[in-house]
């Protein structure tokens, strides 16, 4: 806890100013929520008639089944290509040849560094439509050549966090790279990288939203198909998305923690930068 | 694994439902003309014509809009899109002998008609597809089945009254519209966004000066809000809806006219006409001329 | 192609409109960071607890629903109506960015060795005196390399108000794609060139940043 270092252990006056601080505080979140309830509420917002759709069955089953399934399974899809793509690409920047070094680090480059919606408007509009492989495989392949680079990274950085005895030990009993690579490095790389995949499908989660500009199925096009059958519940729609996307990506992150947790000790979770001049960070949006 | 999945998400349904099994939201009454199915409608085109092969087939493939009420929309609880554009489908699906529930439905947004058409994804698009030249050199045109024009919706009380007071002002229309450049040509500052019912809420509201599409659409909402809303300006372009048919089948040409040349004389042109775009209290026009085909 | 190149005003016109959202958002967006990670490190519970809920509310929502409670939403209930877009873009783009600021510069503070804070304690210094003296100043060179992913995220990330009114990148270069069919590649190649200058361009800036630092510690 960084905060222990940074102040005193608060006296009695100090304590009392906190205290004052927690309950103005306090109050000043009550009344910032009932005032907003009141002001929903004045503007109609919270009538049962607004909010019947989402406690009605039908709506219920189209929101899980058409909506949250499909987006799970764009999001899952994605980050299993994505993770092959990542290691492919995470052994080609640890090459020994320079050609193939270089061009494993342009395209993961690239990728990182073009917005994923650009991408995918671009996928599909090339390949997508027409006798293409329509907007949910855009939305799935725009998804793992984004997640796949920065994938790339974090395999790349998860085989360079392998205690360097081990490959040394393993070239010393007369391993080839490839044995080497396949039965020393990326096994152990493997561990260490679960926790940073795990998070990367949070990433990969909400960025299937985006697939709503390329009316491709999951939550947020099944919100903009209600909030056009039901005028005015734009508001009502987005809480409930919000909500969604909120619960199911706080699974995912404690599954994260516990995987860390379970495999991979106490150690600080792998991070990698955006692009290849920037540091680690896992804060990335 | 598949089987597992579809077990959790039917288990999720079946909880959720029950313990929120109170709601009644949604309107279930199917509108929709009823049309006269042709038997043996095979035989009557020419052997190797695309006409023959989708009544071979028994199905076909339109793609229209699901986002646009009164011209094509698909509640997230339907089977089918209802509207103008759908009916119009109908009526030349059934000439060839196709029910409507095996017609295939696709959507389209205004960005992707073309695309859609040159590679194959549908065998028509209805999807308030205005005929141009431009669009006529990469796919075909049949038509127009409807004719109507670019014009603007603004508030009651608002001050725009002709073209020229657009300038400076801020439209809203949708991604990719036609609509949307003309009226940055005119001067206005585009505000594209994803659907028209997002466009009139921003009307509706006072965060833009007024929305453009066509005509058609904005009288539907002029209609639904006519306290609040009001529809200005001439027609200052002439859009002509057309049905969309691949360029690679020239043959199709003279069978869309001649269906909707049928329908227009026997009332399902009007009847559908009615049941769609009508229900918002607008007049039944008459039905526009059709080209000759090339 | 050529439609690409005869209009390339509208490119530029578009890529300014992203530099502007990228800027605005930035610098909205490292103040309301800074404010949620003082009040995740300080030391009153309830505030750390504020800062927490909203942190992980809005780092768990996709950019795109929190467009469409500022952009639909909002305007609805008569909230940001004359709001110019540009401002509401920004006002979207960067409470959705804050938290991964806050994130960041969180881990920087964590990063400072903890004989700073406790040797700027021992010689009395209050929590404010702390942070702005000794522990903050030092945190943000932590911070530079997490913060410039941040923002290179979030410049990335502007492309999704293409369709809430923002005449951005993005939804201009959907308009170029829609009229070009058959041209989608050089298109593509053309706006993507945009974007990776932009990346790299705040790369840069923060290396340098981080040299800069570097010499003067």
């Amino acid at each position: 806890m960084s905060g222990s270092v940074l102040f005193d252990a608060p006296g009695p006056r100090t304590v009392a100013r906190h205290r004052l601080y927690t309950v103005l505080t306090v109050l000043g979140v009550l009344a910032a929520l009932v005032g907003l309830v009141f002001f929903l509420d004045s503007e109609g917002e919270l009538a049962y008639a607004k909010w019947e759709q989402f406690v009605t069955p039908k709506y219920v089953e189209v929101i899980l089944v058409d909506g949250l399934l499909k987006t799970l399974q764009m999001a899952f899809t994605s980050i299993i290509f994505a993770v092959v793509f990542g290691v492919i690409f995470g052994v080609g920047k640890l090459s020994d040849h320079r050609p193939v070094r270089w061009a494993c680090a342009l395209v993961v480059e690239f990728f990182r560094a073009v917005p994923v919606l650009l991408l995918m408007v671009f996928i599909f509009f090339t390949w997508g439509v027409g006798g293409g492989f329509g907007p949910y495989w855009s939305v799935v392949l725009a998804l793992t050549l984004y997640n796949g680079s920065v994938l790339a990274e974090v395999f790349r950085a998860g085989v360079l966090a392998v205690p360097k005895g081990q490959s040394e030990a393993a070239y010393a009993i007369g391993m080839r790279k490839t044995q080497v690579m396949t039965l020393v490095l990326l096994p152990q790389a493997v561990k260490i990288m679960l926790p940073a995949i795990i998070s990367q499908c949070v990433v990969a989660l909400k960025d299937t939203s985006l697939g709503y500009y390329i009316i491709a199925p999951g939550l947020t096009y099944i919100g903009k198909a209600m909030w056009t059958e039901f005028p005015g519940t734009h508001l009502q729609t987005a809480i409930v998305l919000a909500l969604l996307y909120i619960s199911v990506n706080l699974v995912l992150t404690f599954i994260a923690t516990w995987i860390q947790k379970r495999f991979v000790g106490e150690r600080k979770q792998l991070e990698v930068g955006m692009t290849a001049l920037t540091a680690p960070t896992s804060t990335t949006p | 694994m598949r089987l597992t999945r579809f077990k959790v998400a039917a288990a999720a349904v079946l909880m959720a439902s029950s313990l929120a099994a109170c709601g009644d939201a949604g309107d279930d009454s199917v509108d929709g003309i009823d049309v006269d199915v042709q038997e043996n409608a095979a035989e009557e085109f020419d052997e190797g014509t695309r006409m023959r092969e989708l009544a071979d087939s028994g199905t076909i493939k339109i793609g229209v809009k699901y986002d646009q009420p009164g011209i094509g929309f698909k509640g997230a609880t339907d089977d089918a899109p209802v509207g103008f554009d759908p009916e119009i489908g109908k009526i030349l699906a059934a000439d060839l002998g196709i029910a409507p529930e095996d017609i295939t439905w696709v959507e389209t947004i205004s960005a992707n008609r073309e695309a859609f058409l040159q590679k194959g994804e549908v065998d028509l698009v209805i999807a308030s597809y205005s005929i141009t030249d431009d669009r006529r050199k990469v796919v075909g045109q049949a038509g127009p089945y409807y004719v109507t024009g670019q014009q603007l919706l603004v508030k009651s009380d608002s001050d725009i009254a002709s073209l020229e007071d657009v300038k400076g002002t801020e439209v809203c229309s949708v991604t990719g519209s036609t609509s949307l450049s003309n009226i940055e040509k005119e001067g206005a500052t585009p505000r594209p966004f994803d659907t028209y019912s997002e466009c009139v809420d921003q009307v509706l509201n006072g965060t833009v000066d007024a929305m453009t599409t066509d005509g058609a659409i904005l009288l539907g909402y002029a209609a639904e809000h006519p306290d609040d809303l009001k529809v200005v300006v001439d027609p200052f372009s002439e859009e002509r809806y057309g049905v969309g048919y691949s360029i690679d089948s020239p043959e199709m040409c003279e069978w869309i006219v001649e269906t909707i040349e049928d329908a227009q004389e026997d009332g399902a042109w009007a009847e559908a006409f009615e049941v769609t775009l009508g229900k918002s209290g607008v007049d039944t026009p008459e039905p526009p001329e059709m080209d000759a085909c090339a | 192609m050529e439609d690409v190149f005869s209009n390339f005003d509208l490119v530029l016109k578009a890529f300014w409109l992203t530099v502007q959202l990228a800027f605005l958002s930035g610098v909205a967006a490292m103040l309301l960071g800074t404010l949620l990670a003082a009040m995740r490190v300080g030391p009153v519970a309830v505030l750390r607890g504020v800062a927490s809920t909203y942190v992980t509310l809005v780092r768990n929502t996709p950019l795109l629903v929190m467009c469409v409670f500022v952009f639909v939403a909002s305007p609805n209930l008569g909230l940001f109506v004359d709001t110019p877009f540009l401002l509401k873009g920004t006002i979207a783009i960067s409470l959705y960015t804050a938290p991964f600021v806050a994130e960041a510069i969180r881990s920087g503070i964590n990063a400072v060795p903890v004989g700073q804070a406790e040797a700027a304690r021992a010689i009395g210094m209050t929590f404010a005196q702390n942070m702005r003296h000794v522990v903050l100043p030092q945190a943000f060179r932590a911070t530079v390399p997490p913060l410039a992913s941040t923002l290179i995220a979030m410049t990335k990330n502007t492309s999704v108000v293409a369709v809430f009114g923002l005449t951005e990148a993005t939804a201009r270069m959907r308009d170029f794609v829609n009229d070009n069919a058959d041209d989608t590649i050089a298109i593509f190649l053309v706006f993507a060139l945009g974007y990776i200058i932009l990346v790299e361009l705040i790369s840069l800036a923060a290396l340098g940043l981080e040299r800069h630092w570097k010499a003067a510690r």
